[in-house]
């Protein structure tokens, strides 16, 4: 596999111990849109340290804050409290030298349609003052780390999405960034492409890159992070590896039932249910969980509960059991549903 | 509350990484621009060459034998004597006229598609350049096109016998091209400033109307200002175009006095000036939340 450990210039931070980022009380608050208006507080005093050669996840819902974090990082948009050091420096005053190391992997594409797939990487490569053989020696190991070697002449417009994805990451890491930056790297992809993404970032980790990313898939988090926080209205709701959160906020399996969607059924059992919490048998359900589609039984015995369930005289049309994911850990933690 | 002051984290020199020689931040992003020009350089010159060749086939030569022989031929000013041929008080007007319309050509839709469109602004950003970088070079890029079509333009008016050979050593006309790259700047720095702003491009096509179409017919371009109407002719006076336009004039005639190339220089420069202030507050309040 070609060469993507980070760059030569790793070994500028002083001591391994020293977060490559480290944020105390970091807060962005946008001013009112509307004269009148009120302000906006997108993030709300967080802390967190990012370690190198970790994979480093914010998982929240939309508007918890994620993006306007990674903006944070990613100097283009000014703190407007607490405080933030990236690799040693502070983006007010450091801002180039900075984004000089780091690499973007941006939410929305933002290639350059009019060009072909190699020279949307020596425009990029020539912004941070990299020489044209440079460019040109690291574009063949990129388009053929991200699988594009054969696209290197093909404009870039008629590319699918998870092709341009690729593009995108093998653009920021023209300059072998000591930190990738992700912002949401997978949203609005196909199950396949997703895939094929979540192969070559599990490929920058192994080969040691740090990466910083944000998400709202569960199974992408709990994937790729090593260690991850839990955002909600610009708060940082938990922290640790998702084994750990699993841990914490879940019990090790999970009963899920349905009903008919007429809802008499389910209505009947919401008592009967209710009896099973913290019974101390085995079996017992630790909390449910009410979706609007399904009932979700917190348990360490997932069949047990089911048995229960059915002791009950309650007929779910559907049951599942399955081991507890990240997934309930963020419901748990951010209150059910995935706002939109 | 705030423990941190917001700062642009725009610079203009080469402050941010590699050896010493790298160019500064908005030169990268003028030659990334340049790249970019190089796959669609085709679509524009057949414009930038025609553009000028028909304006001055049809205005300055058919019209122009009209007016040559009319009683009010001495209106266009007189050199030694006898009465300016129409072709070459025009010729020089359009040439400031080619500079406005390749800068409001190039400062709007191609900045819309690279803030909203092709967001390549944001991916500028994300690497060592600036917001004020992204704009400077930008406004360098545009600087370059407008010299481009108007030395194309110059070549065609050599062509027609348009340049008359006045000023110092005869090159009176070679000097009106960075003045027309001037006036071209004028128009090109706050107007890229302001589309940057724009959610919608319904404004571009006002632009076009409402502003570029009453200077191209009112600054002086077809007839001295001074044949408008007492109120309105300081409307006239207040526009870029009408002292890009006088000043290539003058120069290209060879009727320019010095006091007349400085007061024209200095309002452009400070028109200039003016639009790289309100651009390094645009770019940075919408590249940099």
């Amino acid at each position: 596999m070609v060469d993507l450990s980070t760059s030569p210039t790793s070994a500028r931070t002083a001591s391994s111990e020293e977060p490559l980022i480290k944020a105390v009380g970091l807060r962005k608050v946008f001013p009112p849109t509307k004269r009148g208006g009120e302000p906006f507080t997108a993030v709300d005093g967080i802390d967190f340290e990012l370690r190198r050669g970790e994979v480093f996840g914010f998982l929240g819902p939309n508007g918890a804050g994620k993006s306007s974090t990674m903006r944070m990082i990613g100097c283009v948009s000014p703190a407007t409290g607490g405080e933030l050091s990236i690799l040693g420096m502070d983006p007010r005053v450091d801002s180039s030298k900075i984004k000089a190391r780091l690499g973007v992997v941006p939410q929305e594409d933002s290639l350059d349609m009019e060009l072909r797939v190699r020279e949307n990487l020596l425009i990029y490569g020539r912004y941070f003052g990299l020489k044209r053989a440079e460019i040109a020696a690291r574009t063949a190991e990129l388009l053929e780390f991200v699988q594009l070697s054969d696209r290197a002449d093909s404009p870039v417009e008629p590319l699918s999405g998870g092709m341009k994805r690729r593009l995108t990451i093998a653009r920021s890491l023209i300059n072998s960034p000591e930190i990738l930056i992700l912002d949401e790297p997978t949203t609005g992809l196909d199950p396949q492409a997703r895939h094929v993404v979540w192969d070559r970032l599990f490929r920058l980790k192994q080969s040691g890159t740090t990466l910083i990313l944000t998400t709202h898939y569960m199974d992408e988090a709990e994937q790729l992070c090593d260690r991850l926080v839990v955002m909600d209205h610009g708060r940082i709701a938990a922290e640790g590896s998702p084994r750990e959160l699993i841990e914490r906020y879940s019990t090790r399996e999970v009963l899920e039932i349905r009903f008919a969607p007429d809802g008499a059924d389910r209505a009947a059992a919401g008592a009967a249910l209710a009896a099973l919490v913290g019974t101390g048998e085995r079996g017992a359900v630790d909390r449910i969980e009410e979706l609007p589609d399904r009932i979700l039984l917190y348990s360490d015995d997932g069949e047990a509960a089911l048995a229960a369930v059915h002791g009950t005289g309650t007929v779910p049309v559907a049951s599942l059991v399955r081991r507890s994911s990240l997934e309930d850990v963020f419901l748990h933690l951010t209150g059910r549903t995935l706002v939109d | 509350m705030s423990a941190v002051t917001p700062v642009p984290p725009g610079t203009v020199g080469p402050t941010a990484i590699g050896p010493a020689s790298s160019p500064p931040m908005a030169i990268r992003e003028l030659r990334g621009l340049l790249t970019n020009y190089r796959r669609t350089w085709r679509a524009s010159i057949v414009s930038s060459v025609l553009a000028p060749l028909l304006s001055l086939v049809a205005l300055g030569m058919s019209l122009g034998k009209i007016v040559d022989a009319g009683p009010g031929a001495h209106t266009f000013g007189t050199i030694d004597g006898r009465p300016v041929k129409y072709l070459l008080f025009l010729a020089p007007a359009l040439l400031a006229n080619t500079a406005m319309q390749t800068a409001l050509g190039e400062s709007m839709y191609p900045v819309m598609s690279s803030m909203k469109w092709q967001k390549t602004f944001h991916a500028s950003i994300a690497s060592p350049l600036g917001s004020f970088d992204v704009f400077l070079g930008r406004v360098l890029f545009v600087g370059l096109r407008v010299l481009m079509n108007s030395a194309i333009f110059l070549g065609v008016m050599t062509l027609f016998g348009a340049v008359r050979a006045a000023g110092p050593g005869g090159l009176g006309a070679l000097l009106a091209l960075p003045v027309a790259a001037l006036t071209g700047l004028a128009f090109a720095t706050p107007v890229i400033a302001w589309a940057v702003l724009q959610d919608r491009d319904t404004g571009f096509s006002a632009v076009f109307r409402f502003v570029m179409i009453p200077m191209f017919l009112f600054s002086g371009t077809f007839f001295p200002v001074t044949q408008l109407p007492l109120v309105i002719r300081p409307l006239a006076y207040v526009t870029p175009l009408w002292h890009g336009v006088d000043l290539c004039r003058g120069l290209a005639l060879g009727t320019a006095t010095a006091g007349s190339v400085l007061l024209h220089l200095a309002y452009l420069s400070a028109v200039v000036g003016a639009g790289l202030w309100y651009g390094a507050r645009t770019f940075r309040r919408r590249l940099n939340p």
